[in-house]
């Protein structure tokens, strides 16, 4: 509340009492001009001059004190146990999503190996499955040799004994995968709690600007920012709510339909 | 057939890979982005080029320039696979000369339709 009444004051300008005196002397000022008593017109602008630093000054030191206390509230003192927690909730942030990057680039590579190990299993029982159903085939037309039969009798008899143990081994790969994704879970929690210390973050900055920006209209002081356009050319990552975006296309479908547009 | 794979994230160039070898391109080398890529490209007799857009260092578009803008290299097949999905963007890799231009997330299907697509023309 007590941040409110501070912005209504900023926002109404001068105190009464500055305004009433600026109004006196400024009619005194135009009635000495007019009675050519120019000595003491002089002194008027001077006086005026005062007041207005004076009002200034009064001014920035009653902003300059809020920011302190924002400042302060900004949690940044790490001299008590509370706040010392604060702080390295603060600057451990960037660890934290370092251990989502780690914790995610493991799992996906435990999820690739666990593929390429099990697709060459998978790859050989389907090749052994198609070529005894081609020979079984040919059985069942009466096409095989008592020799052949007796060896085709041999690989049935291995294969069942190799699809038992090779159905098992994928079975178990899957399993892994699945434990795998077990990342999502401690990851998730991590990124929420670093988007809630961003948000607390972007509160108080956004307060501390809004002062900030007040100082600056008191003492007509205007920044050159320059704006820094990022560079499309060497890349921004991936587009987020690309479907409410003009500029952006939505997915595969938008960059085939905008390339054939344009004829490639 | 030798290719040439070029992204920052590993993950990323290992999926790529394992999609490539189901295509039957077996005979691929990773970089992870365009100044490690370019002498290899130079030096290495690669037939096609997958790369990604945004890298540290040298981005997959400077790469691009940089291969059309070489005598030798100025004919390599390329194909961007990015997250980049700017119209802006995608016209200025058109416009640069990119052979294709697949967006992430992509699936399998859509990778095998581009790379098909890319050397049908060329054949």
């Amino acid at each position: 509340m007590d941040r409110m009444s501070d912005k209504e004051k900023v926002h109404r300008g001068l105190e009464p009492e500055v305004t009433e005196k600026l109004r006196q002397q400024s009619a005194e000022l135009s009635k000495s001009v007019e009675n050519g008593d120019y000595v003491r017109a002089m002194t008027l602008i001077n006086e005026l001059g005062e007041v207005r630093d004076q009002s200034l000054y009064r001014e920035v030191g009653r902003l300059t004190r809020t920011l302190h206390e924002s400042i302060r509230n900004f949690q940044i003192d790490p001299r008590s146990a509370e706040q010392k927690e604060v702080l390295s909730m603060m600057t451990d942030a960037s660890d934290r999503l370092a251990y989502v990057v780690q914790m995610t680039g493991q799992a996906a590579n435990r999820t690739m190996d666990l593929v390429e190990e099990n697709m060459p299993v998978a790859r050989a029982m389907r090749d052994e499955a198609s070529a005894l159903r081609d020979d079984w085939q040919r059985l069942r037309r009466r096409e095989m040799e008592p020799a052949e039969f007796r060896e085709l009798y041999g690989r049935i008899d291995n294969f069942f004994v190799s699809l038992t143990q090779d159905a098992e081994t994928i079975y178990g790969g899957l399993s892994e995968i699945l434990l795998a994704q077990d990342f999502q879970d401690l990851t998730g929690q991590v990124i929420q709690r670093v988007t809630t210390l961003v948000k607390d973050v972007e509160e108080q900055m956004l307060s501390l600007v809004v002062m900030a920006s007040h100082v600056d209209q008191l003492t007509g002081t205007v920044h050159q920012i320059e704006s820094e356009e990022v560079s499309a050319e060497q890349g921004v990552g991936p587009q987020i709510k690309a479907q409410e975006r003009e500029d952006v296309v939505s997915g595969q479908d938008g960059v085939d339909d905008l390339l054939s547009s344009l004829g490639f | 057939m030798k290719i040439l794979i070029v992204d920052d994230f590993s993950t990323m160039r290992r999926i790529i890979k394992n999609l490539l070898r189901d295509l039957g391109f077996t005979n691929t080398d990773e970089a992870d982005d365009g100044n490690t890529a370019l002498p290899m490209l130079k030096s290495g007799k690669y037939a096609f080029l997958v790369t990604d857009w945004n890298m540290p260092g040298m981005s997959g578009f400077d790469l691009l320039k940089a291969v059309r803008a070489d005598d030798s290299l100025k004919t390599l097949p390329v194909l961007m696979v990015t997250a980049e999905a700017k119209r802006d963007q995608i016209v200025a890799a058109a416009q640069a000369g990119v052979n294709g231009y697949v967006v992430k997330p992509f699936t399998a299907a859509v990778l095998k339709e581009k790379i098909e697509k890319i050397f049908e023309r060329i054949q």
